[in-house]
C-alpha cells in the first residue's frame, strides 16, 4: 500500500443504492489505473450497505474500505469528510475521484482543503500524462480536463506536486462498462473514527422527487435557453413541445437557475439526446450543450443573436425574439390542415 | 444582540460576453478584457444575509478578495446594506486556485473575528468550481451547509435550511457558527438603495499593509461606513507562500479554444410565412405529426 499508483472513487450512495455516477467512475478508474500499474479502489460510507457494495467488483473494483455506522446513514458534511480524509491517508492512493454531485461537491473540496492537495471540479475528461514543472519532470500526471469560461476554452489542470490528484466528474460523462458477474471486491471493514462533537447537522426531513422525464427515448424535445428562461418563453417552450408530442428539455444555465430540474438538461452534463427533432429556443449554444444534441437529424436553433454558435450546428436558423417565433410556430402547426 | 453574519462576495468577467484575447498565455484570466460584474449567486448569499437581519438583528459585514477594482462589488453590497465592506488584495494573491482563496478567506475572516454565520454563493460564475465556500468551512474547521435553496428557520443559536439534492431535497439544521453557500433559487436580490448609492459612491478605501495587530473593530450597525477597508497579505497575517500561485496545488497545463464545427443550415425568416412554411416542411417529411 501506499504506492500512488491506486485510484480511489468514492462511492455515493442513496437511499441504500449506488449512485449511477459512482460506478461510470470506477468504470474509468480501470482505465487509470492501468496506466498507472495501480488498481481500483473505492472508499465507501454508510449503514448496512454490505449487500450492496459486492456490485463495485462487477464493474472492476478490487477492494471497497467501507466504514458502517448508524450515524452515518444519510450525509452529513464534516463526518463524511473527515472518514474519507482517513481512508486516503491510510490508504495513499495517486488519484481520487468523486461525483460532481450536491454530495461528491461538498465532501471532495473539504478533503482537498485537509490534505493540501489539488481538485479540480466538474472534468470531462481524465487522462494520464506527464509534466514539466520547475525543472522537475512528472510521469503518470492525471490530466484533469474541463471546460472552462462557460464552455468558450477547454483547459488542462495538473496538480503534480501534491498527492493525491483530484477530481469531480459529473453524472454521464464516463461511460459505464459492461458489468462481469464473475468478477468480486473485497470488502475491508474500516472504524469509525468520528468524534461525536463532529455531528454538527441535524437532519429533520429527506424528501425523494421521481424523475418524469425521459428524455433519452424521445423523438423530439423542445429546449429552453436563458434566452427563453422566464415565465413567458418556458410556456411557449412548454406548449410547443406539448403540441408536437415531445419531451421538454433545456441548457445546464437553466437548471441552474432552479426553474427546471436536472432530469431536463440537455448536454454533455446532462443527458445525451439523439431525436428526430430537437428544437433550440434561445440557447446559445456551449460546447457542453452541443456535445449532448449535435447527433439530433434535424436541429432548429432560435436565437436573438445571428453570432450565437448553436447557429452553426443547426439545419435551421432562425433570428429573432424567442416567444415571438414560438408563437409562430405554435400557430403554425395548429392551422396545419 | 443579533448575529454576526460574514458574506464573501466575487467579482467576476461576465463569462457571457467572452472575447478572443481573454486568457492570457500562462492559461490564466485576462481579467481586464472582459466587463466586470458582482458573481450572480454571491447576490443571493447577500440578500439572505439581509434578510436574515431584519428577522434577528444583526451586522452584515461583506468581504472581496481581488484585485483594486474589485472594491466595485463592496460598494454594490453598501448600496444595500452591508454594515462593514473589507477588499482583501495583494499581488500576491494573483493566480490563486480555490485552496489557496480559501485560505486567504480564512485569515481575512478570522481577523473580523466574531461570526455566526458566513453565507458564501454556492459558485463563481468564471470558475464554476463551487469549492472555495467548502474549503472555507474546512480551514475555519466549523459546519457547512451547501446548496441552499431556503432558509426556513433562524434564532439566535441556529439556523434551518432546505438543500436540493439529486433526487429531491432535505431539510437540515445546524448551529452556529457554520458557513451556507446559496444558490440563486433562495431569493430574489434586492436592488440597490438610492439614498446609500448617494451616501457610498464615492467612498474611499482605507489601506492597511502591515498592522496585524491592530484589531478589526466592527462599526455595528447603523453607522455610516467612511472607508472601504483594504487588507493585504500582512494585514490578515497569511504565509505568503500559501498565496496565490505559490499555493496554488493545482496548474493549467494548457488550455485550447473550442472550435464549432460548421453545417450547412437555411435561415428561415421570423415571418408568419416563412415559419408555415418550416412547420410544413416538417410535417411532409414526417419530422412532426
Amino acid at each position: 500500500m501506499g504506492t500512488g499508483k491506486n485510484v480511489m472513487v468514492f462511492i455515493e450512495t442513496r437511499r441504500g443504492k449506488i449512485a449511477d455516477v459512482s460506478l461510470e467512475l470506477i468504470s474509468a478508474a480501470n482505465r487509470l489505473a492501468g496506466k498507472l500499474g495501480g488498481s481500483v479502489e473505492a472508499v465507501a460510507i454508510g449503514y448496512k450497505l454490505h449487500d450492496e457494495l459486492k456490485t463495485l467488483g462487477q464493474y472492476g473494483c478490487g477492494r471497497v474500505y467501507y466504514t458502517d455506522d448508524e450515524r452515518l446513514a444519510h450525509f452529513t458534511s464534516i463526518p463524511y469528510a473527515k472518514t474519507v480524509v482517513r481512508t486516503v491517508r491510510e490508504y495513499q492512493p495517486g488519484v481520487v475521484l468523486f461525483g460532481a454531485t450536491t454530495m461528491g461537491r461538498d465532501v471532495a473540496p473539504q478533503v482537498a482543503s485537509t490534505l493540501m492537495c489539488g481538485l479540480t471540479a466538474d472534468c470531462t475528461d481524465l487522462q494520464i500524462g506527464e509534466h514539466d514543472l520547475k525543472d522537475v519532470h512528472y510521469e503518470n500526471t492525471l490530466m484533469q480536463i474541463r471546460p472552462a469560461f462557460g464552455g468558450n476554452i477547454v483547459a488542462t489542470i495538473v496538480s503534480p506536486e501534491s498527492v493525491p490528484s483530484m477530481a469531480t466528474v459529473r453524472e454521464g460523462v464516463m461511460k459505464m462498462i459492461e458489468p462481469d458477474p464473475k468478477k468480486s471486491v473485497e470488502i475491508i471493514n474500516e472504524p469509525c473514527q468520528v468524534a461525536a462533537a463532529d455531528f454538527l447537522t441535524e437532519i429533520l426531513e429527506v424528501v425523494s422527487e421521481e424523475k418524469q422525464v425521459n428524455l433519452k427515448a424521445a423523438q423530439i424535445i423542445v429546449s429552453a435557453g436563458m434566452g427563453a428562461n422566464d415565465p413567458d418563453g418556458l410556456a411557449l417552450v412548454r406548449e410547443l413541445a406539448k403540441v408536437l408530442g415531445g419531451e421538454l428539455g433545456c441548457s445546464r444555465p437553466v437548471v441552474d437557475s432552479g426553474v427546471l430540474a436536472k432530469d431536463h438538461q440537455v448536454g454533455q452534463t446532462g443527458t445525451t439526446v439523439r431525436p428526430n427533432l430537437y428544437i433550440a429556443c434561445g440557447i446559445s449554444g456551449q460546447i457542453q450543450h452541443r456535445a449532448g444534441m449535435s447527433e439530433a437529424k434535424r436541429i432548429i436553433a432560435i436565437n436573438k443573436d445571428p453570432q450565437a454558435p448553436i447557429f452553426a450546428i443547426a439545419h435551421y436558423a432562425i433570428v429573432g425574439d424567442v416567444k415571438n417565433v414560438l408563437a409562430k410556430m405554435i400557430k403554425a402547426y395548429k392551422n396545419k390542415a | 444582540m443579533g448575529l454576526n453574519i460574514i458574506v464573501t462576495v466575487k467579482q467576476v468577467p461576465d463569462t457571457h460576453n467572452v472575447s478572443g484575447d481573454a486568457m492570457k498565455e500562462d492559461g490564466t484570466v485576462n481579467r481586464a478584457a472582459l466587463p466586470a460584474i458582482f458573481n450572480p449567486e454571491d447576490l443571493n448569499a447577500l440578500e439572505e444575509a439581509l434578510k436574515i437581519k431584519e428577522q434577528v438583528g444583526g451586522v452584515v459585514t461583506c468581504i472581496s478578495m481581488g484585485p483594486p477594482n474589485a472594491a466595485e462589488v463592496l460598494k454594490e453590497c453598501l448600496y444595500r446594506g452591508a454594515d462593514d465592506v473589507i477588499l482583501v488584495s495583494d499581488r500576491r494573491f494573483a493566480g490563486a486556485d480555490t485552496l489557496a482563496t480559501s485560505y486567504a478567506l480564512k485569515c481575512a475572516i478570522e481577523k473580523v473575528g466574531d461570526y455566526d454565520l458566513i453565507l458564501c454563493g454556492r459558485q463563481a460564475i468564471d470558475g464554476d468550481t463551487a469549492q472555495v465556500g467548502p474549503q472555507t468551512a474546512e480551514k475555519l474547521k466549523i459546519n457547512q451547509l451547501t446548496c441552499i435553496s431556503a432558509v426556513t428557520a433562524v434564532d439566535d443559536n441556529s439556523i434551518t435550511v432546505k438543500r436540493l439534492v439529486e433526487d429531491g431535497y432535505e431539510i437540515v439544521k445546524s448551529r452556529f457558527p457554520v458557513l451556507l453557500t446559496v444558490t440563486s433559487v433562495a431569493n430574489e436580490p434586492r436592488s440597490a438603495n438610492a439614498k446609500k448609492v448617494m451616501t457610498y459612491k464615492n467612498i474611499g478605501k482605507e489601506v492597511c499593509n502591515s498592522s496585524y495587530d491592530e484589531a478589526y473593530l466592527s462599526p455595528g450597525v447603523c453607522g455610516v461606513v467612511s472607508h472601504i477597508k483594504e487588507w493585504n497579505v500582512e494585514a490578515i497575517g497569511a504565509d505568503p507562500e500559501r498565496c496565490g500561485l505559490s499555493g496554488s496545488p493545482t496548474k493549467v497545463k494548457k488550455i485550447h479554444s473550442v472550435v464549432l464545427t460548421a453545417c450547412e443550415s437555411k435561415q428561415v425568416p421570423n415571418t408568419d410565412v416563412g415559419i408555415a412554411d418550416l412547420m410544413h416542411e416538417l410535417i411532409e417529411e414526417n419530422i412532426i405529426g
